[in-house]
């Protein structure tokens, strides 16, 4: 007993650590962007929103949002599209070359990313395809149309597969089984992959950089005030972008594991 | 005779090599309960998926109503079925499974659920009607099961093994409730099973499957008094099977020798000749035990090997002097009065109309 109240103890102690290592660099950003020195430095200066009043002001990061919104919502509703197709096409169908087709699929984002961005610029630029928003939609879905399959198939996985044939043999045709069946009982993954197919299109920055032309997303814009000079108004983009891809995340968590909870009890 | 309700001609189901069932000819009739009844792999449940049009005959025809059904899909039938997963809808209430069924063919929101909740009630849930699927137990799940499909008012219920999930007592209770809506109802229920029990307490007629092909069809009384071959004898229950030769023949009944001696049984009409190989049958629980041994011409000495009690009812193990096991039904309160032990030699008889020759080994 006592020796398991240490083993807790140490336990926990650990995935502090864990935490402090992944948040702490994020939390200092955090910090920083409401101190009024320019230079990240300690002791801290005063209280300040003035880098945030900058950023505000900023004309070219308001187009970056923009469009970074554009991209994600729009990235999140084709890939979680083309990820339920092949979920689906997984669950329902048998085939030959099954496994090399899900494998396939699935290799997207095993490649490095500044590769893909290189082929992608090349592809699209000869397709002269590139330098729109849509470039960047396009490659963004391609990214991550592997994360909401995979979101998809694991919820698909937990069905009853009679459920469908149940649909239909109480008068559904195929479509009708399709969205009376199969979507609601998905519901819970889908909005999941939205969430974080939107998510990771908003922190993309390899691809936006190369395929977006000047369309500039956030991520791109981050870089180049970087380039530019150092100033903690960085600090203060990167809280929202922070803030705004853990909101998704933790909403994808949400809807996702809550219900597997849910249909396992 | 009316036209059956369902035919199956020649009907053969192929999946790739494996053969689910193999020239199959049967005809439903309306009102009728009919069992399917076989162990797994025997092409029951394939019989039933094509029913419902999940799987179309590899060839053969398939008629309901006179009509050829082999490519009809299964939404445009009304052939509802009971799963044995039970298949309700996780994300709906047991309303809302109840009225998917009317939903998909257009009726509208009032009438539906009125209908909906008229057969909830009728089966006893109405007050669970607006609980989630996923919060009922295993007998509610089921009693919704059935509401989906009869809120349809079909003219045939197929039902896939659908009481395998449930314990003992519900089991006995839903079969009640199945027998009772049956004859109420006054449709055909099509159920598959592989529960002797089941299929036998409940079932107008049984047919029973094995490999892909029907072996017997029958009342379960004729099924069960008068196995027509080995493997339903086998299969059904407790039964006596004693293979030899034909000694002799006389109108109805055939006098066989076997290793444990000469038996009279009562043979169906079908020729037989002398010195021909025969099997007879004589269920366990027909055959009488004494100390003394008895007059009639079906008698053998036993010794006792073994008991085994279900409840009230005792089976005896017992063997002949050649080795062969008899096999002995009787009620507890009986084998006290006797005063039985292993090893003890007793005498077994039966009487002639109850020993059942086979039609075919």
């Amino acid at each position: 007993m006592n020796q398991n109240r240490t083993l807790n103890i140490i336990l926990a102690m650990y995935v502090l650590c864990i935490f402090v290592f992944i948040f702490a660099p994020i939390l200092f950003s955090m910090v920083f962007s409401f101190n009024s020195q320019r230079f990240p430095t300690i002791p801290l200066g005063e209280f300040s929103t003035e880098w945030y009043a900058k950023i505000f002001a900023d004309p070219d990061v308001w187009l970056a949002a923009r469009n970074s919104l554009i991209v994600s919502v729009s990235t999140s509703v084709v890939a979680t599209f083309l990820g339920f197709c092949t979920a689906y096409s997984d669950f329902r169908y048998n085939f030959r070359f099954k496994g090399p087709y899900l494998a396939l699929i699935l290799l997207p984002p095993t490649i490095p990313l500044i590769i893909m961005a290189l082929a992608m610029l090349a592809w699209l630029s000869k397709l002269g395809l590139s330098g729109q928003l849509w470039s960047i939609i396009l490659a963004h879905s391609v990214l991550t149309a592997p994360f909401a399959m995979a979101i998809i198939r694991l919820r698909l996985n937990q069905m009853d597969p009679d459920l469908e044939a149940a649909a239909w043999n109480l008068g559904s045709s195929e479509w009708q089984a399709m969205r009376h069946v199969i979507i609601p009982f998905c519901a819970p993954a889908i909005v999941s992959a939205l969430c974080l197919t939107a998510a990771v299109s908003f922190d993309e920055f390899a691809i936006s950089w190369f395929v977006s032309g000047l369309n500039k997303t956030v991520p791109v814009v981050i870089l180049e005030i970087v380039q530019g000079n150092i100033d903690p108004q960085v600090n203060a983009i990167g809280t929202f972008v922070f803030l705004t891809s853990m909101t998704l995340v933790i909403l994808a968590q949400v809807f996702f594991i809550s219900r597997q909870v849910k249909s396992h009890s | 005779m009316t036209e059956p309700l369902v035919t199956f001609r020649n009907v053969k189901k192929h999946f790739g090599e494996f053969v689910a069932v193999r020239e199959m000819d049967l005809d439903i009739h309306a009102g009728e309960f009919l069992a399917i009844m076989g162990s797994s792999g025997c092409g029951k449940t394939t019989t039933l998926r094509m029913l419902a049009g999940l799987e179309a005959p590899t060839s053969g025809e398939i008629r309901i109503g006179g009509d050829l059904m082999n490519e009809v899909k299964p939404h445009e039938r009304e052939t509802p079925l009971v799963w044995q997963s039970l298949a309700l809808f996780p994300f709906l209430s047991a309303r809302e499974n109840v009225e998917f069924g009317l939903k998909m063919r257009g009726v509208g929101k009032e009438e539906r659920k009125r209908r909906a909740l008229e057969w909830l009630d009728r089966m006893e849930i109405g007050e669970f009607a607006e609980r989630n699927i996923t919060t009922l137990s295993g007998g509610q799940k089921q009693r919704v099961a059935l509401a989906r499909s009869l809120v349809m008012e079909p003219k045939m219920l197929l039902l896939d093994e659908p009481l395998s999930a449930l314990d003992a007592n519900l089991v006995i209770r839903m079969q009640a409730v199945l027998t009772r809506l049956q004859k109420e109802l006054g449709i055909t229920f099509v159920y598959v099973t592989h529960s002797q029990s089941e299929a036998f307490a409940m079932a107008d007629r049984v047919v029973i499957m094995s490999q892909g092909e029907i072996a017997q069809v029958g009342s379960p009384k004729d099924i069960y008094r008068a196995p027509a071959n080995r493997f339903v004898a086998e299969f059904v229950g407790r039964n006596n099977i004693l293979s030899g030769t034909v000694a002799s023949l006389d109108g109805e009944t055939v006098t066989i020798s076997t290793p444990s001696g000469a038996f009279v049984a009562t043979a169906p009409d079908t020729a037989r000749s002398v010195g021909a190989d025969a099997t007879f049958v004589v269920s366990a629980d027909l055959v009488s035990v004494s100390r003394e041994e008895p007059t009639g011409e079906n008698r053998v000495l036993c010794t006792l090997i073994s008991e085994e009690f279900v409840g009230s009812m005792v089976t005896l193990f017992l063997e002949s002097a050649d080795g062969h096991e008899f096999k002995v039904q009787m009620q507890e309160r009986d084998l006290i009065e006797l005063d039985l032990h292993n090893d003890d030699q007793i005498w077994l008889s039966w009487a002639v109309q109850n020993a059942h020759v086979l039609d075919h080994e």
